[in-house]
């Protein structure tokens, strides 16, 4: 579970988040939706202990990101933003790698591997170098670097970014499956039918701040517009930022 | 720890498997400087003595007035050449190194016992002229001692008269520390290799990371980030030492090659030598992967990086060519800076001068605590948010 109270981050005299506070439950998927620069990837940067927020506290599994940023990190699983792979080591050395740096041990870490290996339908890839792989190989070895140590909490920043329609619906089918494990999953997106169509929770950000917490359902009941396109423009004020 | 080593293991397969830096690190840096010392020795030396021992020629204005001298001067080794129109202009010209001028009068001024003047005529700006004019000057100093004598003689004096001094040379250098004038920039391509080495470690660590994007996730695994950079920092140390150990093993073999004996100068680098240039090089080692790292973290790109790396490693010239022009006596001080000392300890090995534990430990020392500071200074930066932010 993680738990988001009122963070805040400047960056100069540009507030990237103002105020932000929502809850991820586990075995369930709560989205980050809002425009580009909306404060996204910062929110997210925070609860990954890249960045340390300003004013407010990030609580994974209970335990305080200020406090102890190493045991919230071995808790997460971080797809980031930058997905950068080292292109001179194949996708397995790139995998084993992140898992070692987890210290898991070896047996463990090839029944891991071999594990998200079948889920994420990479197992061609595996022993080429990353250099020239496509955007979807790229990603799919990310992803499974980051849930090697198989976390209880994974948070994904826009995770089918990029993607072709084939790889985009395994990815949420992926995601799914990643749900009905029990697992705490958190994605960021500007795209409205990917958060529409997979997540229990929509936490809405506009100018750094949350204009809406809440299920789909309630979300169209509290806007009061039936289609959730519409639902979202009302709330953020604009449609500038968001695609369909 | 574990982790440290975990991102050392990692950073030495992923560079290794990178052509570019291996054949930097192995054998581009370590060996470009011996293979430049041996063929600049082996056509340097080797003309220079072939000169040495050959007839020098010398174009002649006024041979017929002084055919004694003349001939004399053949004894000694001087090819005789026909007259020059314009011997200034031909000097300068470079088409001949030294013209030998005698005037008219010579043979009135030699018969009075006058002293009788021959021009010789050169360009001591031009090396080859210069030393010509010297072979020529000696030959002629020969003639006039010997003239000299016979005439002393002939009055019935001794020639001891005109010697007041003996002049006798007791050189003490040796073989070796004269290979140390010759070798005195040696501890500068070692300090280099540490550079070169290190470099492609540095930038790929830092402003390579980061314009590849890897850094972001990387930092978001459960390892603190001086971990992180204690594994970096060991791997960059790692290859700078290799290349180092390298050049040294590539000097002495390149030592084999050296037309020592016609130098009278070895280069002696043995066992021992190797031994404690790598434990004073070990700590500067450190502290240079250290400072290229930092350098390299406030770069924007690698090609940014790359052009502050390359204008960095000029730094250690400074103290290398202040160290090889001036004369100077290693002072206990000098062990107490970092560089300076590898140099002054490293030049001291090469002439085959003792030098004391206590210097070495002094170098040791001194450059670890300033390694010790790079390091504390390169992981507040590398802890810093900045850093890790590609966009």
């Amino acid at each position: 579970m993680i738990e988001v109270k009122d963070l805040h981050k400047a960056f100069g005299e540009v507030k990237a988040v103002d105020g932000v506070s929502f809850t991820a439950r586990d075995g369930e998927i709560t989205g980050l939706l809002g425009p580009n620069g909306a404060g996204k990837t910062t929110t997210l940067r925070m609860l990954y202990t890249l960045m340390k927020p300003d004013r407010g506290q990030v609580l994974v599994d209970g335990i305080d990101a200020a406090v102890d940023p190493v045991a919230v990190r071995r808790r997460l699983g971080v797809l980031p933003d930058a997905r950068g792979l080292y292109k001179r080591l194949t996708a397995r050395e790139n995998i084993d790698y992140f898992a070692r740096l987890h210290g898991i041990e070896t047996p463990t870490m090839h029944a891991r591997r071999e594990q998200l290996i079948d889920a994420l339908e990479m197992r061609d890839i595996l022993d080429r170098r990353t250099e020239g792989f496509s955007q979807g190989q790229r990603v799919k070895t990310a992803i499974a670097r980051a849930l090697v140590h198989d976390p209880k909490n994974v948070i994904l920043d826009e995770p089918t970014n990029g993607l072709d329609v084939m790889t985009t619906r395994s990815m949420r089918v992926f995601l799914k499956s990643m749900k009905s494990e029990g697992r705490c999953v958190l994605f960021s997106s500007h795209i409205m039918q990917e958060v529409a169509a997979l997540c229990d929770r929509i936490v809405v950000i506009a100018r750094g701040r949350v204009v809406a917490d809440e299920t789909p359902d309630a979300l169209r009941r509290q806007t009061g517009v039936e289609n959730l396109e519409e639902a979202f423009v009302k709330l953020i004020g604009t449609a500038e930022g968001l695609a369909a | 720890m574990k982790s440290s080593l975990v991102v050392f293991l990692k950073e030495v397969r992923e560079n290794l498997r990178d052509k570019r830096t291996v054949i930097n690190t192995f054998v581009t840096g370590p060996l470009i400087a011996p293979l430049i010392f041996v063929l600049a020795f082996q056509f340097g030396v080797n003309s220079m003595l072939e000169k040495a021992e050959k007839p020098l020629p010398v174009p002649v204005v006024g041979a017929a007035n002084a055919p004694d001298l003349i001939a004399a001067l053949k004894q000694l080794g001087m090819d005789q050449k026909p007259a020059i129109a314009n011997p200034e202009a031909a000097v300068r010209a470079q088409n001949a190194n030294v013209v030998l001028r005698i005037p008219a009068d010579y043979g009135n001024a030699w018969r009075r016992g006058e002293p009788a003047q021959v021009e010789v005529i050169f360009d001591a700006s031009q090396r080859d002229s210069d030393q010509a004019a010297d072979r020529l000057r000696n030959m002629l100093k020969a003639v006039d001692a010997r003239v000299a004598s016979l005439r002393l003689l002939a009055r019935g004096l001794s020639p001891a008269l005109i010697q007041p001094i003996a002049i006798a040379d007791r050189d003490q250098s040796t073989p070796q520390s004269r290979a140390g004038i010759m070798f005195s920039m040696l501890p500068y391509f070692f300090i280099i290799g540490i550079f070169i080495g290190g470099m492609a470690l540095a930038i790929d660590t830092t402003a390579g990371e980061r314009e590849r994007q890897s850094l972001e996730p990387l930092f978001a695994n459960p390892v603190p980030r001086w971990q992180i950079l204690l594994g970096k920092l060991s791997a960059t140390s790692l290859f700078a030492l290799v290349t180092v150990l390298l050049s040294i093993i590539a000097f002495s073999i390149a030592g084999h090659f050296m037309p020592s004996e016609k130098l009278g100068m070895t280069l002696d680098i043995g066992v021992r030598f190797t031994v404690l240039t790598m434990i004073v090089m070990l700590p500067l080692g450190v502290l240079l992967a250290c400072l290229q790292t930092l350098v390299a973290a406030f770069a924007r790109s690698y090609r940014e990086a790359q052009t502050y790396l390359s204008l960095l490693m000029f730094v250690p010239a400074i103290p290398t060519f202040v160290l090889a022009f001036l004369p100077y006596k290693a002072q206990a001080w000098m062990y107490a800076v970092p560089v300076v000392g590898q140099q002054a300890a490293i030049l001291r090995l090469l002439r085959g001068d003792p030098v004391g534990a206590a210097d070495i430990a002094l170098c040791v020392a001194c450059s670890t605590v300033a390694a010790a500071i790079v390091w504390v200074i390169t992981e507040r930066i590398y802890g810093s948010e900045r850093l890790a932010i590609s966009a």
